[in-house]
């Protein structure tokens, strides 16, 4: 018989999840983990409601950026102000998962700790050099976002670990970040690829810092160094933004699918970046 | 194992049920509390016939646990009208006929509401996409789309 449970501290949940073998999962909003449940793929014993702790439903502005819980749902990230002009790619990319109703309940701590390759969330959130929270029996520890994801459907997390919220830093005063994806339709649809650009200009225009991720192009998220490194010490020209190009393709290890290519995939991911460097770019200089 | 004991609020009104975790909201709804108005299309939160409110965030009843609602306010389709008086939003899908087969149309009506509760002079395009996951098999959006519209100028003029 499944369990189920509500803890009310991160603590509590802890012990709740380190069961062995893994025999609990953890719930946030379930947009994921229902469907798993009713195809009958769901091979846990119990199910941890996450929702309860308050730091994980959490939204707020601190003195070096915003911590958000993971459980906080898509539609109140796009609701809160502040955030979404500080960092419009991560809201947006948040904002892209699925639909309305999707929106109520999904959570960047689901869409990390699903773990797909295709997450829109994630690569906005590498780009932007968000760090999260994870609670086990070891206690805390604080990491990148990129290394909670170690393929698909698997993560680093030891049994007992989760992710409590994420640490998004402030954003540069000259800084933007924009996530773009293709999917064969406008609206509900999972990413074939998708790119984040999150970059900061001196005062002469001039790209200081710069992080390119990119999604659904290999078998986790991936930050892309070199792209990154394209920018930097240039005006984000057409020359800068060619290498940009070559370089997020060069990353780019695809699977081969009706729903896109190898050649497509690698081909509209370097498209993909150069237009939301462009973004990236814009929101950077009206920012300053 | 027991079964959980939900202490809940629908439609304004305290509910209390027993459930298995497994059990959806939507399973509750329809099988033990015989509010059938929200329908089961997927049940894998893609079409939107299972629309409600939960703590007046607009969610799909399928991907929501029963167990999940302990003390939350949950607001269906059977909660729209006010008695006999329909909600505009009824009224005119049933003027305009913005229905065929209706399988969808309860959960596109509690969608409507939501967007209209919160913004109530929507353009097209916002109406297309905020409804984006409310599929419909029959009659087309187009006449979903002009119903919004319609009963939006009906709610504004009230």
């Amino acid at each position: 018989m499944l369990t189920y449970n509500k803890p009310t501290t991160v603590d509590e949940a802890v012990i709740l999840l380190q069961q062995p073998q893994h025999a609990a999962r953890a719930l946030a909003g379930g947009t994921d983990l229902l469907v798993e449940l009713r195809s009958g793929r769901l091979a846990a014993q119990g199910i941890v409601d996450l929702k309860r702790i308050p730091e994980l439903r959490a939204l707020r502005a601190e003195q070096d950026g915003f911590r958000i819980g993971a459980a906080v749902s898509g539609a109140e990230l796009g609701e809160h102000a502040t955030l979404k002009a500080m960092w419009p790619g991560v809201v947006e990319a948040a904002n892209l998962i699925g639909s309305t109703q999707i929106q109520g309940r999904a959570s960047l701590g689901g869409n990390l700790c699903n773990a797909s390759p295709a997450a829109d969330s994630v690569p906005a959130l590498i780009a932007a050099g968000a760090r999260c929270t994870v609670a086990g029996p070891g206690g805390r520890r604080e990491v990148p976002v990129e290394s909670i994801v170690t393929g698909p459907g698997k993560t680093s997390l030891v049994s007992g670990e989760f992710v409590v919220d994420f640490v998004l830093p402030a954003q540069a005063a000259r800084g933007g970040d924009a996530y773009l994806r293709f999917i064969p339709r406008t609206e509900m649809d999972i990413a074939v690829v998708g790119v984040a650009v999150n970059l900061t200009l001196d005062a002469a225009g001039v790209c200081t810092t710069a992080r390119v991720a990119v999604g659904a192009v290999a078998p986790t998220a991936r930050l892309v160094d070199a792209a990154g490194a394209a920018l930097v010490g240039t005006t984000v020209d057409e020359t800068a933004l060619n290498a940009l190009m070559a370089a997020v393709r060069a990353a780019c290890a695809p699977i081969n699918d009706k729903r896109g290519t190898i050649e497509f995939r690698t081909h509209v991911a370097g498209v993909l970046a150069g237009r939301a460097a462009k973004i990236a770019l814009d929101r950077a200089r009206s920012r300053a | 194992m027991s079964k959980h004991h939900i202490s809940t609020t629908i439609n304004g009104e305290p509910v209390e049920f027993l459930c298995d975790t497994a059990q959806t909201l939507l399973d509750v709804l329809r099988d033990e509390l015989g509010l059938t108005g929200s329908k089961e299309g997927c049940g894998s939160g893609d079409c939107g016939a299972c629309s409600v409110l939960v703590e007046g965030r607009l969610v799909c009843a399928c991907l929501v646990l029963a167990a999940e609602v302990d003390r939350c306010a949950v607001e269906t389709i059977e909660g729209v009208a006010q008695g006999n008086a329909l909600h505009p939003l009824q009224q005119v899908f049933l003027n305009e006929a913005a229905l065929q087969c209706g399988i969808c149309t309860p959960g596109i009506i509690v969608a409507a509401k939501a967007l209209l509760e919160k913004n109530p002079d929507p353009d097209e395009e916002e109406i297309r996409f905020w409804l984006a996951g409310n599929l419909c098999r029959c009659t087309g959006y187009d006449k979903i789309v002009r119903a919004v519209q319609q009963a939006a100028l009906v709610m504004r003029s009230a």
